[in-house]
């Protein structure tokens, strides 16, 4: 059964990738869709048999890579973690499947589409059944490839090409961290298999190395690479920048890969390696201190961005630093539970702009929307509760997570845990405000779309707002059903070795006035918000003029893509058209070969005087050549 | 299977083929035709016998296996071959990649089609005889007379500038050789015998070994070719046919990395550790540097071309970090650049025998024309950036692996090259195959013929199966890698002993 998960996926993706013309679009449509049916059902059960306490389970598929005493197997191995991640990704794959059938009605190339979707599921499901890490890194570049095809999927847009080589070069960057987390892991504990490195962790904790000219923990040293692997594929600050861009991608795609699932693998990665990461104090400040910061950042450009997928995208990228920093304070279930309620309650968001774009005929811009909420109520009612599940608003699942974030950092030990707090707290708050923004601005207010008739906006049709409705009920109840198994009193029944908790992680009560802010003053944001972004938007439009410097540094996003334009892109490629022109043509070749032709050139030249064909030139050479060896001779 | 010298019999096969070739008359078409079936028919068999030798070889043994010794000239050269694991492989991939370029060249060529086909066979014969042969005389001469069909193939069949490129690529490689054949002759008269197999158990005097090493070194280094002796590549392939220039990158540039690991580590330990350091300087300058020249080529060719070289700095770095990922890799990397270049540089062939150019910027939008190519080119673009899951990722990792374990700065280098090979590949392919078509002849273009799918179906599949289950070749090489990589950390911790 367990193989089925795997490879119902990949066969799909073979046949409708091979056969996608022959068997026609619908059929590649529902041989796909089917299949990871069959994956997100049988996934289900695992997560049910762990919740009643299976144990781990490890089948071998084959030998991949053996070299000396490198020794590696294509492998699945499913514990109370890949249980959980494995439902997460094959059901909200399978929401999307269906999804992309309504939304992708109008495109030439579906049985493509529906390939890539069901490439990335497998490859997505390689990575999170993996026992090694090497098997890991081929669903970790898998992934990557998958989103590379499918943020690329429009490929007569140029802006669409740039943003999938960007998505897969800055995420190079960070594989190149992963890998030498990697070989360090290798070099040391002569193992790439998770459970022979866990077990040889202890025994490390003390070993000094220099590395990279610096002296240091070698247990520090390969959390910070793996780390680093994680901050690209999660889009943590600094290697962030592809996920905005990303957004060029069909919404089905930003849904999938882009919010519930590829995004997270590195929240994965750190609670998958926790028993590392518990052992280097310096690494989980750093994994706070990011995940914090990233946190706050997109979410301050989240307030001002126009495009409808883009404002979703840095929320995603904050609620990724939620869970990060969660997992740096040592709550590594309470980081997969976040990772869990988010997975529903954002693709229900992207999905519910996939629909709101659908409905405005590929309109993305929310100052060209506004009023249109009686047109597509279905869509408002979903996008709504979506919203109210970000926004942690009680009792619904975003609600759970993001409050048990706070308090494990209000009680964090860590010496970051108090910047992640207050960080935390006041993002929440940001959270909301930018939240309420987009609903308002897109379903309130006045229609302002010139090119699309306000009359000709209309709802989407059941094969589109079937899967809102099943995210809706996981958005809601996600949260209130699982807390208990996940991150309750006796969670660690549940997880048991999958995590690794270095002290008990104990569940303690924070004041009262801490436990009620959030939530509270969500709710006065909640008609804040629209007092200025509809009832009356002159005093925002009023703060945005004198504060210009400001909103054009949130607007242009920090400005961190002309820093790396200016750092990296255009030195590499004048670098490259230097060693080019210079390098090999003018030294290279100039010294090289050409020179070498050049001087014998010049010395047959210069030899050719010398056959003048005049007798007494030659005789002149003889006797002064005689003369010179006889002297020579004689002394 | 000992009476019968199949050893010759498959390097010398190709020649019976080059035989009913020369004699062939007739209607130019019927000549066309014939050379065409008898010389895919010879290639055919060779493979064929290739198999059969693999079928028979012992993977346990880490020796030479089918030996074969006859005396030649009075006593200064014998006849010897015989192969192991490593050599194996290679042959394989020769007699793997040979009747794919003769498929190719039917496809493409017009001009000249039978003695090109010559040319071709005897390249094979050269080739495998590069890599089986066990004496060091008989190895130079196979490795100089394959430049000659080669030199030829660029030269004739080559682009505007062939004559120049011609020359370019025979006076380098040359150059390089004239040191190893001094070096070749000062070892018989040091050992007094140029029989590989006994020399390996001799120990060099430790004094001449450096230059020794140089000699040889002078010969390999042009022909892998690092850096700074590359320059001649780029130019070769431009100006080079298509399946001039699939040999050229799938086979000629490997019998270097061959020589390293058989004649460098073997004969001469000693200086091989001694001049490591020089090696992996060269190697990691190369990766860097070509990869980011490849970053701004305007000319398909010379893009692949430069980042043959990055590839190739991955194959010299995991050979001279001596220990066994470190050469497993190497030899997987060669094995696996055989296969993806020549992939790339037929895809080149393909749409540049259809729009005579191979300027990236008169591209754009193929896929709308030519989907199946488009995934082909895809696929190989993607084992070319070492995509895991791909024969590239295999020999990358194992040789990251190696050298992490050697010396980190090395690998930390080295893997810089994997994030720039993602840039130039994607960017290759972005310009080529998406975007809208702005060049109208390219409406005008044909998705792959039969032939073309025939070229390129094997190398698609080996390229995955190789990536999924890299233990076909692994398993092959893995004891006479052994035998290598032990004999040199002995010879290390020997070294270390006396200092």
């Amino acid at each position: 059964m367990a193989y089925t998960i795997i490879f119902a996926p990949l066969i799909g993706f073979l046949i409708a990738g091979l056969f996608g013309r022959k068997i026609g679009d619908l059929g590649s449509q529902i041989i796909t869709s089917s299949l990871i049916f069959l994956s997100a059902i049988i996934s289900c059960y695992y997560l049910y048999q762990f919740i009643i306490g299976s144990d781990v389970l490890n089948f071998v598929i084959f030998n991949w890579i053996s070299s000396g005493q490198l020794n590696l197997n294509w492998s699945i191995y499913i514990d109370t973690l890949t249980a959980v991640m494995l439902v997460v990704v094959t059901s909200v794959s399978f929401l999307v499947h269906v999804y992309s059938i309504g939304y992708m009605s109008h495109d030439p190339d579906k049985p493509r589409f529906m390939s890539y979707l069901s490439l990335f599921t497998f490859a997505m499901l390689m990575l999170i059944t993996s026992d090694n890490f090497l098997q890991l890194f081929f669903g970790w570049e898998g992934v990557g490839l998958a989103s590379y095809l499918l943020i690329g999927f429009w490929f007569k847009k140029p802006s669409a090409n740039a943003a999938a080589i960007k998505a897969f070069v800055v995420n190079r960057v960070g594989d190149f961290g992963l890998a030498i987390g990697i070989f360090l892991i290798y070099k040391y504990t002569g193992s790439l298999n998770f459970s022979e490195v866990f077990q040889a962790v202890p025994s490390l904790l003390d070993k000094k190395i220099n590395f990279i000219g610096t002296d240091g923990n070698l247990i520090t040293y390969i959390c910070v690479f793996l780390f680093i692997g994680a901050m690209g594929k999660s889009a943590q600050l600094f290697l962030h920048t592809w996920l905005p861009d990303a957004m060029e991608g069909p919404t089905p795609v930003s849904a999938l890969i882009h919010a519930a699932t590829m995004v997270t693998a590195g929240v994965f990665l750190v609670v998958r390696c926790s028993p590392i990461f518990e052992f280097s104090p310096f690494s989980q400040s750093l994994i706070v201190t990011i995940g914090a910061s990233t946190a706050f950042f997109a979410a301050t450009i989240g307030l001002v961005q126009n495009d409808i997928k883009k404002v979703i995208a840095y929320s995603t990228c904050s609620q990724l630093g939620y869970m990060f920093f969660a997992a740096g304070i040592g709550a590594y279930h309470i980081a997969i539970f976040h990772l869990f309620t988010h997975a529903f309650f954002k693709a229900l968001l992207f999905l519910c702009a996939g629909s709101v774009i659908h409905s405005l005929h590929e309109e993305q811009d929310i100052r060209k929307m506004g009023g249109i909420y009686k047109k597509i109520p279905y869509t408002y009612a979903f996008m709504v509760i979506g919203t109210l599940a970000i926004t942690g608003f009680p009792f619904l699942s975003g609600f759970y997570s993001k409050d048990a974030i706070l308090e494990a950092a209000y009680f964090s030990t860590n010496s970051m845990g108090m910047y992640a707090t207050s960080i935390g707290v006041f993002t929440a708050l940001l959270t909301s405000i930018y939240s309420w923004r987009l609903i308002y601005k897109t379903f309130h207010g006045n229609y302002k779309n010139e090119s699309y008739e306000f009359d000709k906006v209309h709802e989407s049709p059941p094969v589109i707002l079937i899967p809102l409705f099943v995210l809706t009920i996981g958005a809601i109840f996600a949260g209130f059903v699982f807390k208990d198994i996940f991150i309750g009193t006796d969670h660690q029944n549940f997880w048991k070795s999958a995590i690794f908790f270095k002290e008990q992680f104990e569940l303690k009560h924070p004041p009262l006035w801490f436990l009620l802010f959030t939530p509270i003053s969500g709710v006065i944001i909640i008609f804040a918000a629209y007092y200025f972004y509809v009832r009356n938007e002159k005093i925002l439009e009023n703060l945005k003029q004198t504060h210009k410097p400001l909103y054009n540094f949130l607007l242009n996003k920090w400005y961190f893509d002309e820093l790396y334009d200016f750092l990296f892109t255009k030195p590499a490629k004048a670098i490259g058209s230097f060693f080019w022109s210079k390098g090999d043509v003018k030294i290279i070749d100039g010294f090289g070969p050409n020179g070498f032709a050049k001087i014998i050139k010049i010395l047959s030249d210069r030899a050719v005087l010398f056959q003048s064909g005049y007798l007494y030139h030659y005789a002149f050479v003889i006797l002064i050549g005689l003369t010179i060896l006889l002297t020579y001779l004689i002394i | 299977m000992n009476e019968i010298p199949i050893l010759t019999l498959t390097t010398f096969l190709p020649l019976i083929g080059v035989f009913f070739l020369l004699f062939l008359k007739g209607e130019e078409e019927f000549v066309n035709r014939t050379s065409g079936y008898i010389s895919l028919l010879t290639s055919g068999i060779v493979f064929l016998a290739s198999i059969l030798i693999l079928n028979n070889f012992n993977y346990n043994n880490p020796d030479f296996q089918f030996v074969e010794q006859h005396d030649w000239i009075f006593n200064f050269v014998n006849y010897k071959v015989g192969i192991d694991g490593i050599s194996l492989s290679f042959i394989l991939l020769t007699t793997f990649i040979t009747p794919i370029c003769i498929l190719a060249t039917i496809n493409s060529v017009k001009k000249r089609l039978r003695e090109f086909l010559i040319a071709l066979l005897l390249m094979e014969t050269m080739m495998i005889g590069v890599f089986c042969s066990l004496d060091l005389f008989i190895f130079y001469l196979f490795f100089e007379a394959g430049l000659i069909p080669m030199f030829l193939i660029i030269g004739i069949w080559g682009g505007e500038k062939r004559v120049y490129s011609a020359f370019k690529f025979f006076l380098y490689t040359l150059f390089g050789s004239i040191f190893m054949l001094i070096s070749i002759i000062y070892i018989y008269f040091d050992a007094g015998t140029l029989d590989v197999e006994k020399l390996l158990n001799i120990q060099i005097n430790k004094d001449y070994q450096k230059y020794l090493w140089l000699g040889f070194f002078a010969s390999f280094a042009v022909k892998t070719p690092m850096w700074p002796v590359h320059t001649w590549l780029p130019d070769a392939h431009v100006e080079a046919p298509t399946s001039g220039s699939v040999i050229l990158a799938a086979i000629l540039l490997k019998m270097a990395g061959y020589g390293f690991i058989r004649f460098s580590l073997g004969l001469f330990p000693d200086a091989s550790v001694y001049f490591a350091p020089l090696v992996f300087a060269l190697s990691i300058i190369a990766i860097i540097y070509t990869s980011l020249v490849a970053l701004v080529q305007k000319d398909m060719k010379k893009l692949i071309a430069y980042s043959s070289v990055a590839h190739m700095g991955f194959v010299t770095i995991g050979i001279f970090v001596f220990n066994k990922q470190g050469i497993e890799g190497s030899i997987f990397q060669m094995i696996s650049h055989g296969i993806i270049s020549s992939a790339l540089f037929l895809c080149v062939g393909v749409v540049y025998d259809r729009m005579h150019t191979r300027e990236i910027s008169e591209y754009g939008g193929v896929v709308n024309i030519m989907p199946k190519y488009a995934v082909m080119f895809m696929v190989f673009t993607l084992g070319s950036l070492g995509l895991p899951g791909t024969s590239g990722f295999v020999g990358e990792i194992l040789v990251l692996i190696g050298s992490f374990k050697y010396n980190y700065w090395i690998a930390f280098f080295a893997a810089t090259g994997v994030i720039l090979s993602a840039c130039y590949s994607l960017w290759l392919y972005r310009r080529v195959v998406f975007g809208k078509i702005t060049n109208e002849k390219i409406q005008n273009l044909t998705d792959l013929n039969k032939n073309e799918y025939l070229i390129l179906t094997p190398l698609l599949i080996m390229t995955i199966v190789l990536g999924f289950y890299p233990a076909l070749i692994l398993d092959l090489i893995s004891s006479s890698v052994d035998k290598v990589s032990s004999n040199m950390t002995d010879y290390i911790k020997l070294a270390g002993a006396v200092k």
